[in-house]
């Protein structure tokens, strides 16, 4: 939890900060920052626009709940409209932000973390706040440069960090979508809790693997961007 | 070039059209007109405008109406109707005589993003929303178009996901200049996405229905992700500050899983949960879908919920299933088989 006198944003009430910067991580996929003026859950997310009167859309916090800058990581939807105007936003601009809600939130027990995209952000919020213990972190991509964050992740997590390549292979990789992933690994304890987070096909598709893998339903948890 | 398609323009669009075009100012109403009252297919049958107007209109437009590509019946007389929408994929869309009561039921996506656990739809993933000249066309384009009494937004997607083509959809279902029916006659169905709800609420009339399924935070978080980031809590304080009960219903829609979410405590909760909302709760047996945990109440199970629940003052009554046999009962449908030929 983070700790000392922070500006507390009321539910439904739209703040506008400035961005500290917007890097493009790899091709389409951004991370943004700003300096963190509220407090929040590892795992939670904010609404943004990037005009005052503008439709929002919800993003996960990609940022440890003790950090300095929130970080918001996102995937521009060139249909959409919010993603490809903020990605035309640089350092010094204006968004407008939400209130954090959302109870996609960490547990103490043993869990697998299960991520595609940029669903691994409320994941990697949780390792940044010291949160990960008992954890084993598994994250899809399609390319081996998109697995964001990953020599941070490799030297806490170890071999409970695994990285699922459907569209490329290295020797510390599984040459496979996650889902390829969760139908033949033979460690699948079903006292465990799996968090899925990422797009729709996935969790659901995942869901639907585990549970045929005799996990209980109430053991999966899913947080689906939309 | 692809032609831009008349059917599902409002007036108001239709009214920018004509005057891009220089046509007269009242032709934007005798186009409405046809597309939505009368029985046409193709530009060249409005022939009250002039001859050269519908040269203009030909050149940029066409009408804009689909056809189904397959039709289905049930032996209990339900049929599921399958379009071909705009981008290639498909949808369905089930019509339901029910004596005086022909209910159509509308998709308002290509698949759902929202995964719910019961669902068959959410397995097939998300293709895109659907147009309200799409939504529309469901009703406008079956047999019985011209008999039809209600209308649930109730089949594949999630209305507030896709909401401005929703409201407009419900501007073409209910303006003089539409289909001219009564919203009291329309119900939009939704999981309760809080935000998208208040602007539905605000710019409609429109009936509502919300799926609700279990009234425990953790329960639901099972059932249906959306519990994470708009919980029914949030959701029921939104509704408790409108006027319903009297012109405008809120219902509850309630499938019922065995040994999930059909005991005493159930009963007790969503007493206490709904306590104040003038509402009713829709009771609807569970239609088991491949690959699911999930199993149905028992009917002695579900009559013996709806009494309980109706000696607490809650009106409940449970929905028939209908077209089951069809896959065009709640929760079954799903283009997914269409889409990987």
């Amino acid at each position: 939890m983070p700790s000392g006198e922070l500006k507390y944003i009321k539910k439904s009430q739209l703040t506008k900060v400035a961005l500290s910067s917007s890097k493009e991580l790899t091709e389409e996929v951004y991370l943004i920052s700003f300096k963190r003026e509220f407090e929040f859950l590892p795992g939670q997310v904010i609404g943004i626009s990037p005009e005052e009167d503008g439709p929002r859309r919800l993003y996960s916090i990609c940022s440890g709940a003790d950090d300095d800058e929130v970080k918001i990581l996102y995937n521009v939807v060139k249909e959409g409209y919010v993603t490809p105007r903020l990605s035309d936003l640089r350092e010094g601009d204006a968004i407008w932000i939400t209130a954090p809600r959302g109870k996609f939130l960490y547990d103490d027990g043993p869990a697998y973390w299960i991520s595609t995209g940029t669903g691994i952000a409320p994941f990697y919020s949780m390792f940044r706040s010291g949160l990960f213990e008992n954890k084993r972190l598994i994250h899809g991509e399609r390319f081996i440069e998109r697995f964001w964050f990953s020599d941070e992740l490799r030297d806490n997590f170890g071999d409970n960090y695994l990285r699922c390549c459907s569209q490329e292979s290295d020797e510390s990789t599984f040459n496979g979508r996650v889902t390829e992933y969760l139908k033949t690994t033979d460690h699948l304890p079903a006292d465990y809790k799996y968090y899925l987070c990422g797009r729709a096909e996935m969790v659901v598709e995942a869901r639907d693997i585990l549970i045929g893998r005799g996990i209980p339903f109430n053991n999966i948890i899913s947080e689906i961007y939309f | 070039m692809n032609k831009d398609r008349l059917f599902g323009k409002t007036l108001k669009e239709m009214q920018a059209i004509v005057k891009k075009l220089e046509l007269p100012g009242f032709t934007a109403g005798q186009i409405t007109d046809w597309l939505y009252k009368k029985k046409i297919s193709h530009i060249d049958e409005m022939t009250n405008l002039s001859k050269s107007a519908r040269e203009i209109l030909n050149a940029s437009y066409v009408l804009g109406l689909e056809s189904s590509q397959k039709v289905q019946s049930s032996t209990d007389g339900t049929k599921k109707y399958l379009f071909n929408s705009s981008s290639e994929k498909f949808i369905e869309t089930a019509f339901i005589p029910d004596k005086d009561r022909h209910t159509v039921c509308v998709s308002t996506q290509v698949g759902c993003k929202m995964g719910c656990l019961f669902c068959m739809t959410g397995k097939q993933g998300f293709q895109g929303n659907l147009t309200a000249g799409e939504i529309v066309n469901q009703v406008r384009s079956i047999d019985e178009w011209e008999s039809v009494s209600n209308i649930v937004y109730m089949g594949m997607g999630e209305p507030l996901d896709n909401l401005d083509e929703v409201l407009k959809s419900l501007e073409i279902f209910t303006s003089d200049w539409g289909l001219a029916m009564s919203p009291r006659r329309i119900t939009v169905s939704t999981i309760g996405i809080t935000p998208s709800l208040v602007e539905f609420l605000e710019k409609s009339n429109a009936h509502l229905a919300v799926s609700l399924h279990s009234p425990f935070d953790h329960e639901r978080k099972m059932l249906m992700p959306i519990q994470q980031v708009y919980p029914i809590d949030e959701v029921l304080k939104e509704i408790r500050s409108w006027d319903f009960g009297r012109q405008r219903r809120v219902s509850f829609e309630y499938i019922m899983f065995k040994d999930l979410n059909d005991t005493q405590r159930h009963i007790d909760e969503l007493a206490k949960i709904l306590n104040g909302i003038r509402c009713r709760i829709n009771l609807i047996r569970f239609h088991p879908i491949p690959d699911t945990p999930l199993d149905s109440s028992s009917d002695e199970t579900i009559a013996s919920f709806k009494d309980q629940l109706n000696a607490k003052g809650i009106i409940t009554t449970i929905r028939a299933s209908r077209g089951e046999d069809i896959y065009a009962a709640c929760g079954l449908l799903s283009t997914k088989k269409q889409m990987e030929k």
